[in-house]
Parts: structure tokens; C-alpha cells; sequence
């Protein structure tokens, strides 16, 4: 039974590493937010999986909080504050072409691989596959974060960056305190919350929710 | 030994007589999906029926390759057959002749062959075609090496049966990260080379827009109905390798006895309406890309399979 629950553990971790190389391919905001709560799934699932077998409530109490803030709360959130012209733009503008950015993944899932080794030698534990295709997963948010130059396709990234933090987090401390869940519980609803309204002022003022474009509306230095 | 014979035949039957329902099928499940009635399932048999039947016209300009090129279109796909597990699980008189790398390599000569007998006749709209789908055959081409690569290191081999068996026992070995990698890339793949939506319109009828339809405009009767059911051959057949060999490796005859076959032909036939399913689910929502947006989808693919091999070698 245990050994079952590790195995489509491993197949959760692989969909988790397709669902964050998905986002860095996708040009509309909204297959991204989708993939995004694909993605905030998949980490639920894995908190089940694992929390499952020797029961432990936190990773249970784990995975109710991220179906609920981040499947549910924070994409309504994102949809009813974001400027609505956002979702039927057909592409995204970004500062690299995608197969550059593909290219960049890869190298960095390695990265992400290789350095995550050391880690799991450091940490033995039940799952060494959660830290590494979270370190993997981690490196590629934030690559996703460094190439948007758009407000809410910038807060997925980092929103999948904390989702591969705690996939790795979930198989090194399966243990956490409740703080941890607390904080997802209200942190990032609240974060998507401000970034949300940020977009929303912005495009009222300048028309786009491009911020990599505001820094050419400076007058000159 | 006779058992042997009559298993070979039956698997080239399957693919040879069921293919053209499956693509009466697939197509008719589209129509349904968008609300309208669609052709019956039956239609492609109609269709190679009355081109059988038609009159040929062979453009002046053409030379053997041409008339040849139907023949190989047609037969590639019976021979890649023989080398798969299309309905036992047990190797058969020519499993160990050439593996899943020389599949890849039978199929490029018919794609070669095509490709030539398009620009031979002289049509613009074919040597367009060609060139384009050569492009996509180029993509594609490292994602099914790495694949290919892949397999390789997780069964120590590459040849389809015993590739099959390596996923069936331990089952471990078919929950691997690196398994659910490669069988999305595999099948990103399996959507570019049969010209399916994100990457060709299978269904329309605008020239300058057609990759893989517009190689065979110049070829009527005989040749074109050839042409068209090898088409669908090929279809099949990558669908079998993908779902008997990688995806789902269960449901195979595992004696030569009449029972076993015949509810593995069932098995499979169900487990290619479900991968139907989920083409017409893929094809009714994705737009067709743009000609240089197809370098993208097929370098997630890229992407995909080579992240499935590191995670491999590394045993994640």
C-alpha cells in the first residue's frame, strides 16, 4: 500500500515538472493561470499521497489549505480584479522567445537536478524525488518570473516558485508547524490580492499591465 | 508455426481493414463534438472504394517516382506492423528484426518518397507542402531520438516487446516520473507526424494553409485511395506503438488460443477509441498554430523528452 502511494507519487511529480515547463510555453494569461492551478493540484495531490501513508494530519491539513487558496481563492481573485481585456489578448510579450526560454528551462531543470543531489544525501528521507523536481520546478518559476513582462503572468511565477518550494518542503519536513499552512492559508491570497489591485491602478493610469514597459515612461535621469 | 502465420496475418488485418473506421470514427466524433452530424463511420471505406474504382491521371511532368511513391506510402506502415505488438504480448516471427529506431527509419523512407513524388509532379501547393512537412519532420525528429534514447535506458533495449514487458513487471517501473515525461512527448510527437490540429488541420480544404494534405493532391484514383489509407495505417499504427508498447501495455493476447486474440482486438480497438477521445478533446480545443509557432510546440516536446531522459539517468 505504502509502496503504491510512493509510486503515483512519482507520477505526480512528473506531471508537476510538465505542468511548470507548460507554463513557461503558454502565450495567454488565461491557459496560464489554468496550468497554474493544474499545477497548485498536483502539489495538493502530492501532500495527500505522502501525508497518507504514515498519516500525518499536517500534510493533509497542507493539501486542503493549497486546493482552497490556490485553486479556488486566488485565481477568482485574479479574474475579478485583473483588468478583463488582459484574458482575450492573444499573446503575452515576454522579454526572451519562447524556445530561448525552453532552452533555459532545461539547463536550469538540470541545475535544479544537480543541485537538489546534495540536498537529498543531506536529507534522506521517504521522498528524494519531491525535492529534486521541486528544486527543478523552483528554478524554472523563477526563470518564468525573470522573462514575463507582464503584472499577473510575473505573480504565477512566483506563485509556482512557492508551489515547488513546498513540494520540496512537504518530503524534508513532512512535519511542519501549523504556522507554515497558516501562512499559505492567508499570505498568498493576500500578496495576489495586492498584486491584483497594483495591475488594476496601473492600467488605469497608463492603459497596460506591461511593468516592463513602465520603466521607459521615466523622464530622463 | 501455422499459429505464428495466422497471428502475423491477423495483426496486418487489424491495422489494414480497421484503420479506415478509426479515421471514420475519429472524424465523426469531431462533427458530434462540434454539434453538427458529420459523415457516417463508414465513409473512408466509401471513399477508397469509389477512388479504387476512378480513372488515373499522371501529370507529364512526373517521372517513376510518382507512381511508385503510392506503393511505399501504402506498404511501410504493414511492415512497421509486423514489427510491433499490435495484439500479443509474445514475440512473433519478425520481432527481433528491426526495433522501434528502424520503425522510425521505415516510416522516414515512405515520408521521403512522399515528400519526392509531391515535387515531382510538379504542383506549387505540393513542393510547399513537402517543404513544410519536412520542416515538422525535422522537429520532430530529435524529440522521437530522445524518446527513443529514453526507452533505451529505462529497458536496456529498444525492441517493442520487450520494451512492453519491462513496463507490465515490476509495475514500479511503469510509475516513473520520467515515464509520464516521455509519453507527452511522445504524443506531441504523434500529433505533429500525422498532421493532427495543433500542428495541421486534418480537415481543411485551404491550399496555402495545408502541410500534410497538400503533398497528395496531384495523385487521383488508384494512388490517391493508396495514399489516403496509408494515411490511415500510419495513424493506427502510431497509435498502437504508443498505447501497447508505452502507455498502456495491458490488454495483449498473451496465448496464441482464438479467446485470447480475439479479446485482445477488442481491448485494443477500445484502448485506440479512448486515445481518439482524447485527440478530438486536444483537437476541438487548440487553434492551429501558426507556421513559426510550430517550432514552439515542437520544442516543448524537445523539452519534455530530454527532461524525461535526465531524470532517468539521475533514477529520480
Amino acid at each position: 500500500m505504502t509502496q503504491l502511494l510512493i509510486e503515483l507519487n512519482a507520477l505526480v511529480l512528473g506531471l508537476f515538472i510538465i505542468s511548470t515547463i507548460a507554463m513557461t510555453v503558454t502565450r495567454q494569461i488565461g491557459a496560464c493561470m489554468l496550468i497554474f492551478v493544474v499545477q497548485s493540484l498536483l502539489l495538493a495531490a502530492s501532500a495527500f499521497l505522502l501525508g497518507a501513508s504514515p498519516f500525518s494530519w499536517h500534510l493533509f491539513a497542507l493539501g486542503c489549505v493549497t486546493v482552497l487558496s490556490k485553486a479556488i481563492v486566488i485565481p477568482w481573485l485574479l479574474r475579478a480584479l485583473t483588468p478583463r481585456g488582459n484574458y482575450y489578448r492573444r499573446e503575452l510579450s515576454q522579454a526572451l522567445d519562447i524556445p530561448t526560454t525552453l532552452l533555459m528551462a532545461l539547463g536550469l531543470t538540470f541545475a535544479g537536478y544537480a543541485f537538489a543531489q546534495h540536498l537529498v544525501r543531506a536529507a534522506p528521507n521517504l521522498s528524494p524525488g519531491n525535492i529534486s523536481m521541486g528544486f527543478a520546478a523552483l528554478l524554472v518559476g523563477l526563470l518564468l518570473l525573470a522573462v514575463r513582462t507582464e503584472a499577473v503572468p510575473q505573480l504565477l511565477g512566483i506563485l509556482a516558485m512557492e508551489n515547488a518550494a513546498f513540494l520540496a518542503g512537504i518530503a524534508i519536513a513532512p512535519d511542519f508547524p501549523l504556522i507554515a499552512e497558516l501562512a499559505i492559508a492567508f499570505d498568498v491570497p493576500l500578496l495576489a490580492f495586492i498584486v491584483a489591485l497594483l495591475t488594476r491602478i496601473a492600467y488605469r493610469q497608463v492603459g497596460t499591465t506591461e511593468v516592463g514597459a513602465l520603466a521607459s515612461l521615466r523622464e530622463g535621469p | 508455426m501455422v499459429q505464428s502465420i495466422a497471428l502475423n496475418v491477423g495483426q496486418l488485418a487489424f491495422v489494414l481493414l480497421l484503420s479506415p473506421l478509426f479515421a471514420g470514427i475519429l472524424a465523426r466524433c469531431k462533427e458530434l463534438v462540434q454539434s453538427k452530424r458529420g459523415p457516417s463511420i463508414l465513409q473512408p471505406y466509401r471513399d477508397l472504394r469509389k477512388l479504387f474504382a476512378k480513372d488515373e491521371h499522371v501529370s507529364e511532368e512526373s517521372s517513376w517516382l510518382f507512381r511508385t511513391a503510392p506503393y511505399f506510402i501504402f506498404i511501410v506502415p504493414l511492415i512497421v506492423t509486423l514489427l510491433i505488438p499490435v495484439l500479443t504480448n509474445f514475440p512473433l516471427f519478425f520481432a527481433f528484426a528491426g526495433d522501434m529506431l528502424a520503425a522510425g527509419f521505415i516510416f522516414a523512407l515512405s515520408g521521403m518518397f512522399f515528400t519526392l513524388a509531391a515535387i515531382d509532379a510538379g504542383n506549387p501547393y505540393g513542393a510547399m507542402g513537402a517543404s513544410r512537412t519536412r520542416m515538422v519532420g525535422f522537429l520532430a525528429e530529435p524529440v522521437i531520438i530522445i524518446v527513443l534514447f529514453t526507452v533505451s535506458f529505462v529497458a536496456d533495449s529498444t525492441i517493442p516487446y520487450i520494451v512492453q514487458q519491462h513496463w507490465v513487471h515490476p509495475l514500479a517501473n511503469f510509475f516513473s516520473p520520467s515515464h509520464v515525461l516521455l509519453l507527452i512527448a511522445f504524443f506531441m510527437v504523434i500529433l505533429a507526424e500525422t498532421g493532427r490540429l495543433p500542428v495541421d488541420n486534418p480537415s481543411g480544404h485551404f491550399e496555402l494553409a495545408m502541410i500534410d494534405e497538400s503533398k497528395a493532391l496531384e495523385f487521383s484514383g488508384r494512388s490517391a485511395a493508396l495514399i489516403k489509407w496509408g494515411g490511415y495505417m500510419k495513424f493506427v499504427v502510431l497509435a498502437i506503438v504508443f498505447l501497447n508498447v508505452l502507455t498502456t501495455p495491458w490488454g495483449l493476447a498473451s496465448s496464441a488460443g482464438f479467446a485470447d486474440v480475439a479479446l485482445a482486438v477488442v481491448l485494443v480497438a477500445i484502448k485506440i477509441l479512448a486515445l481518439i477521445a482524447v485527440i478530438v478533446a486536444v483537437e476541438s480545443s487548440y487553434a492551429k498554430l501558426r507556421l513559426f509557432r510550430i517550432s514552439e510546440f515542437l520544442a516543448a516536446a524537445f523539452v519534455v523528452s530530454v527532461t524525461a531522459m535526465i531524470t532517468e539517468i539521475l533514477h529520480l
